[in-house]
């Protein structure tokens, strides 16, 4: 066992962890921050996307003892109490999820995509940059109508 | 259409949970004390279970139990059914093999189940996993559809010593015989359905507890029907009365059929819970997903299409083998016979069909429904046949559909089914013109100019849904009833909760309930909840699969609620005093018919409660009522896909231009949701078409068995779609509802391969058209034009 | 998993010093490891943790040579503005690792020192002629790749940094694994003052490889109609379920013709 402190979401963190322990399962298990999935076991479906030090990364494949310092970011971290965050209010407007099981993986996607390629992102470029989150629902029609709606809200919210 | 009614366009209500990581799923739910369990799975395909010794491994860390298929039959755990009797041509029921929970004896596929770990923790399971000592005996397999009923192939079940499940079939062969006869032109063809990995992206999980107090379980799975599992589980496995378990299936992150089934780890998680004295938790990992999860499709068929001189089709002729894996799952003998046979009329006017369907054992993963379920496999063959009908009479494809249209309804087809209603020329008509299908001559050459391949494929699928008439289905062998429950409660300040047997996974039953409700009753959805998913709270309910949960679960609620106006119109009689005959109900308001007299409902349902304006022996006090609707037909949704792709002949790649999908689902409740259920459903099929294939190897290893080989159809392989509707309003239902949750998986791999097809010139190619593939078709018949 | 002991050194030669250790493993970016310890196909003792050590991460172009650090993600290689305008096909490849996830953490030089077969880094390397520099000699990448994620690397030599010469043109063209999205073929061409060379990565057996007779008429003629007509053996090629090696070949001729005509 070895002791591991980060910040989730704002709030320090520190907890005794098995050197094993994926940032994924101490989201999952330490913290009880059950919204960052896993899907695969190959580093590929994308359910677990957070971020860290604000980028985007599998959380399958951290390991949560390497992350002392971090700065993490998780789907329970984005929305303002009941208010959600424009990239969650374009995933409901525009019905970009169905069961909800890849939808925390794909927002955090998502958002990471606005920071690093602007506001106004084409179809073709969303879809690009989608290439490491799955959706077995939508098809992801309405996954790509909801982030170029959510990246120009995310620009007129600044 | 009020703002939030039938119709609209209303955001979901269940999204807020999902998009701030609230949802609460099977493998978010922790019980105090809980164990984790670790199965130990069959490496071999096919090999006897000499011995299992596990004591090293009972000695490893944390390790709780170990259990084999020994235990279970001590303890006299019955194994996993299949619930669909099927019979054979001649008379003989289908041949069941044993499939127990653990394997007793044998294994037959890799991946079957041989032991389970049950430890302090997932980590220790997995330690001592591999400390377990198994001698096999390896046996030959029997791995590839084709080879099943071969002579000599390796038996899977002794009491199937052909490996034959069933030999069934379906139609007239004496009259289609004849239709053969008389044929101008007999076109042929050998389709392969291939098999497919279902892939919900949430893995199945499973928490088995036990209260030892009131001697009574409860089982939170990934289910898409908690009621039948409980079933099952009751009064086939034997793990306990129903009054004795409760199944609980949360938030479920999609199925597509793969959670319909009753598997061996959720039973043994529950049936363990009572052994080790505390919860079990068992969460599948992906490569298990790939592994025991039910695959589907997997057919091999021969099909003729008997055609006269002007085109007009005659009879059909099928033969099809279709692989049902190693064990019978729960409803795998009925995909590829009940669901898949009277289907293959399609849109046509066919006078003779005759369908026969060998169902076979081999050394694979068990095959049941998936997405669109034995229908997917009946469009595909006869939308390839007639699309090389057409090319081989030299008609336009689009020309040739229409001429060979059922055109008046109700139209009873030679395989059982009776089409109700529809109007296939309109919703051909739309899609041609959406998919400027004038102008596809046009595209074909300036692809050429850039030494691309284009062409473009029609799909004119139908299929059966809101299963089912429960004493239909139970004619041709069904063990259940395809009924469904609805109950409504009228809480005593207005607001109401609905319990549902119908389940969502995605399909925002949470949303769509609610608009009826709000519809039917003029309240707020934001005054309605929608309980569904628990065997404590639902009173009964067969869950949702086969496009059934708005056609039978909705019309269930209908029924219900038309109770419940019955009743209210009597409280507000006694309120306004007024004979309950001359209450109208509009708008959320009673009115006495020619007064100014009026209630609205939340009042009507404080009055039912507080009963102090009526007298309690006369009318019962309070508003709750519930219903079964049993359907009376099954649904025919139905429509035209076009699709339309561009080849690279130098590396095989197709890229699909357009997909333009008009469908014909009868009423709709929420146009939005309803685009997105057909949007998931072609991307699946698209996959199907483009990506997907379960591959085993000749000794039956899985060579697909994660996502670095098995090809998930993700953004960039997919298009934006173009979507209409047409609208004939289903008879058979108060809703006028049809359906929509399988059509695009059902519509899109014939439209795609059909685009293929026209873009290479020959008909050989087979699903999934990958690039090797394309590629290989390209080289075997014009080597010299693929050169770049 | 199988358990492991956590070190996270600080300085190259602390890391050096504990990955000396037969039992150890370096991590990098971790995203080949790790996935391969979950699925309990890897077993070290021991895991060293490169991300605490300082000083290995840039991209810097000075006398005609990119130097990139071996902790540098594939993020800041794909998004640096002097790699691309030094070499922009190198910064293109880093594009096409993976995905946008993987590459904010994987490393160029966790990639190069697995010497995964289908990875696309060690194309670059071999075409570019890079020089792998540990923290305790340079190899040339002609002697760096030796086999299948076989590499010259000794028990515990850490890569610090690749060192890649600026080609007058080059360009990297990748076809991807419809599944895993590596390469089933990736063609890296580069074009420099002592000739052409092209490296394949993804369809030999071995792993990376270079394409004499792509090379040889190529440097004659820097076209793709120069090398159309030449047909490769498919000896030494990969043949799975998404590509065989009849396939690879061909593919292998077609996206060189592809990196030819893109070449910048």
């Amino acid at each position: 066992m070895a002791t591991v402190s980060m910040s989730v979401n704002g709030k320090l963190v520190s907890r005794d962890i098995d050197p094993r322990t994926l940032l994924v399962d101490f989201l999952r298990e330490h913290l009880r921050l059950t919204g960052t999935h896993v899907g695969c076991d190959t580093t590929q479906c994308g359910c677990c996307t957070v971020h860290v030090d604000g980028k985007a990364m599998k959380s399958c494949t951290l390991l949560a003892i390497g992350l002392e310092g971090a700065q993490i970011t998780t789907i329970e971290g984005l929305a303002k109490g009941q208010e959600l965050h424009p990239m969650q209010a374009a995933f409901r407007e525009h019905h970009g999820l169905q069961c909800g099981f890849c939808t925390p993986g794909m927002i955090m996607a998502a958002v990471d995509m606005v920071n690093r390629k602007g506001n106004h992102l084409d179809d073709q470029t969303i879809r690009e940059e989608l290439e490491g989150n799955i959706c077995r629902c939508t098809g992801y029609h309405n996954i790509v109508k909801a982030i170029h709606s959510g990246a120009e809200a995310m620009g007129a919210a600044k | 259409m009020s703002g939030t009614g039938i119709g609209a366009r209303v955001q979901r209500k269940e999204d807020f949970r999902f998009l701030t990581g609230k949802g609460n799923y099977t493998d978010d739910v922790n019980r105090y004390g809980q164990t984790h369990a670790a199965f130990l799975r069959s490496p071999h395909a096919h090999a006897e279970i000499l011995s299992i010794d596990a004591a090293a491994a009972l000695a490893m860390p944390g390790v709780v139990a170990i259990f084999t298929g020994d235990d279970l039959a001590a303890d006299k755990i019955g194994g996993l059914i299949c619930g669909w009797m099927i019979h054979s041509k001649d008379g003989e029921p289908m041949k069941a093999g044993a499939h127990p929970a653990l394997a007793q004896g044998k294994v037959r596929y890799v991946g079957d189940h041989v032991a389970v770990v049950i430890a302090e923790t997932l980590s220790q399971a997995r330690d001592a996993l591999e400390k377990i000592l198994v001698d096999y005996k390896v046996l030959p397999a029997t791995v590839a559809t084709s080879d099943a009923l071969k002579p000599g192939a390796p038996v899977v079940h002794d009491v199937a010593p052909d490996n034959a499940v069933y030999r069934w079939a379906l139609g007239n062969e004496a009259e289609t015989e004849a239709a053969f006869a008389k044929a101008a032109h007999v076109t042929r063809m050998d389709i392969v359905n291939n098999r497919l990995i279902p892939n919900p992206m949430e893995p199945r999980a499973a928490v088995g507890d036990y209260d030892s107090g009131n001697d009574a379980f409860t089982l939170y799975t990934t289910s898409q029907n908690p009621h039948v599992a409980r079933l099952v589980l009751s009064a086939f496995i034997g793990i306990a009365p129903e009054h004795k378990l409760r199944v609980i299936a949360p938030d479920v992150g999609g199925g597509f059929g793969s959670k319909i089934f009753i598997y061996a780890e959720e039973t043994v998680c529950v049936w363990a819970a009572k052994k080790v004295g505390r919860p079990v938790k068992w969460t599948s990992d992906r490569t298990e997903a790939f592994l025991a999860d039910a695959h589907g499709r997997d057919h091999v068929t021969h099909a003729e299409l008997a055609l006269d001189a002007a085109g007009k089709i005659l009879g059909l002729r099928v033969h099809t083998t279709a692989n049902l894996g190693a064990y019978l799952s729960t409803f795998s003998s009925s995909v590829p016979t009940y669901l898949y046979a009277p289907l293959l009329s399609g849109q046509y006017d066919i006078p003779a069909i005759y369908c026969e369907v060998d169902g076979v054992y081999t050394n694979t993963a068990p095959v049941d429904a998936y997405r669109g379920a034995g229908r997917p496999e009946a469009t595909f063959v006869i939308e390839r046949i007639v699309e090389v009908a057409a090319r081989e009479l030299g008609k336009d494809p689009a020309a040739f559909r229409r001429q060979n249209f059922v055109t008046s309804f109700p139209h009873q087809t030679p395989v059982i089914m009776c089409y109700d209603a529809g109007d296939y020329g309109a919703a051909l008509d739309k899609a041609l013109s959406m998919a400027d299908y004038a102008g596809i001559g046009a595209r074909k050459a300036e692809s050429a100019r850039k030494g691309m391949l284009r062409g473009i494929g029609l799909s004119a699928y139908i299929e059966a849904c809101g299963i089912a008439p429960s004493a239909a289905v139970g004619s041709l062998g069904a063990g259940v009833g395809l009924w469904e429950s609805a109950e409504v409660r009228v809480n005593p300040i207005g607001t109401v909760e609905i319990l549902t047997g119908s389940h969502s996974h995605g399909q925002g039953h949470e949303t769509t309930f609610a608009q009826l409700v709000s519809e039917r009753l003029g309240i707020s959805i934001d005054n309605v909840s929608i309980v569904h998913g628990d065997t404590d709270k639902v009173q009964m309910g067969m869950g949702t699969y086969g496009s059934r949960s708005g056609a039978v679960g909705m019309s269930a609620i209908v029924k219900a609620l038309d109770k419940i106006e019955a009743k209210a119109k009597k409280v507000a009689g006694f309120v306004l005093e007024a004979s309950a005959d001359d209450i109208d109900f509009k708008d959320g308001k009673f009115t006495v018919r020619g007064t100014d007299k009026e209630i609205d409902f939340a009042s009507v349902a404080l009055q039912a409660y507080i009963a102090h304006k009526f007298n309690g022996q006369e009318l019962e006090p309070g508003l709750k009522e519930s219903a079964f609707w049993d359907p009376t037909n099954f649904t025919f949704p139905a429509g035209v896909h076009i699709c339309e792709v561009e080849i690279d002949p130098a590396t095989g790649v197709t890229r699909i231009e357009r997909w333009t999908a008009v469908d014909d689902f009868g009423n709709v409740i929420n146009p939005m949701i309803v685009e997105g259920q057909v949007h998931g459903g072609i991307a699946q099929g698209v996959g199907q078409a483009l990506l997907e294939g379960a591959v085993y190897d000749a000794t039956g290893q899985l060579v697909t068995a994660s996502y670095m080989d098995y090809a998930m159809p993700r953004a960039g392989d997919l298009p934006s779609y173009q979507i209409g509707m047409t609208q004939t309003v289903c008879p058979s239902n108060p809703l006028g509802i049809k359906g929509c949750g399988e059509a695009g998986a059902i519509a899109a791999p014939p439209a795609v391969i059909n685009a293929i097809t026209d873009a290479l010139g020959h008909e050989d190619i087979a699903m999934p058209a990958t690039p090797l593939a394309v590629w290989r078709a390209i080289q075997k018949h014009q080597p010299r034009a693929a050169a770049e | 998993m199988y358990p492991f002991t956590y070190h996270r050194p600080d300085s190259v030669s602390a890391a050096a010093k504990l990955a000396g250790d037969a039992e150890a493993k370096v991590m990098a970016g971790g995203m080949t490891l790790l996935p391969t310890m979950k699925q309990r196909l890897a077993s070290p003792g021991a895991i060293v943790d490169l991300n605490g050590v300082s000083g290995l991460s840039g991209v810097t172009v000075a006398g005609g040579k990119v130097t990139i650090g071996a902790m540098t993600r594939h993020a800041d290689v794909h998004t640096s503005a002097e790699l691309r305008k030094a070499i922009p096909a190198l910064a293109d490849l880093a594009g096409w690792i993976g995905d946008p996830m993987v590459r904010h953490r994987g490393t160029i030089g966790g990639s190069v020192a697995n010497n995964d077969p289908a990875a696309d880094y060690p194309a670059a390397c071999m075409a570019l002629g890079a020089t792998i520099v540990t923290d305790r000699r340079e190899i040339a990448a002609e002697d760096f790749f030796t086999g299948l994620f076989d590499t010259a690397l000794e028990q515990g030599e850490l890569i610090t940094k690749i060192v890649f010469p600026v080609p007058q043109k080059a360009a990297y063209q990748k076809f991807r694994n419809p599944a895993s999205r590596y390469a089933i073929v990736g063609v890296f061409v580069a074009q420099t003052s002592a000739g052409v060379r092209v490296a394949v990565t993804g369809a030999g057996e071995s792993g990376v490889f270079r394409v004499k007779s792509f090379e040889d008429a190529l440097s004659k003629d820097f076209s793709a109609k120069a090398i159309e007509a030449i047909k490769l053996p498919t000896d030494g090629l990969n043949s799975d379920i998404h590509a065989d090696a009849v396939y690879r070949a061909h593919l292998i001729n077609v996206m060189a013709r592809r990196a030819v005509d893109a070449a910048k």
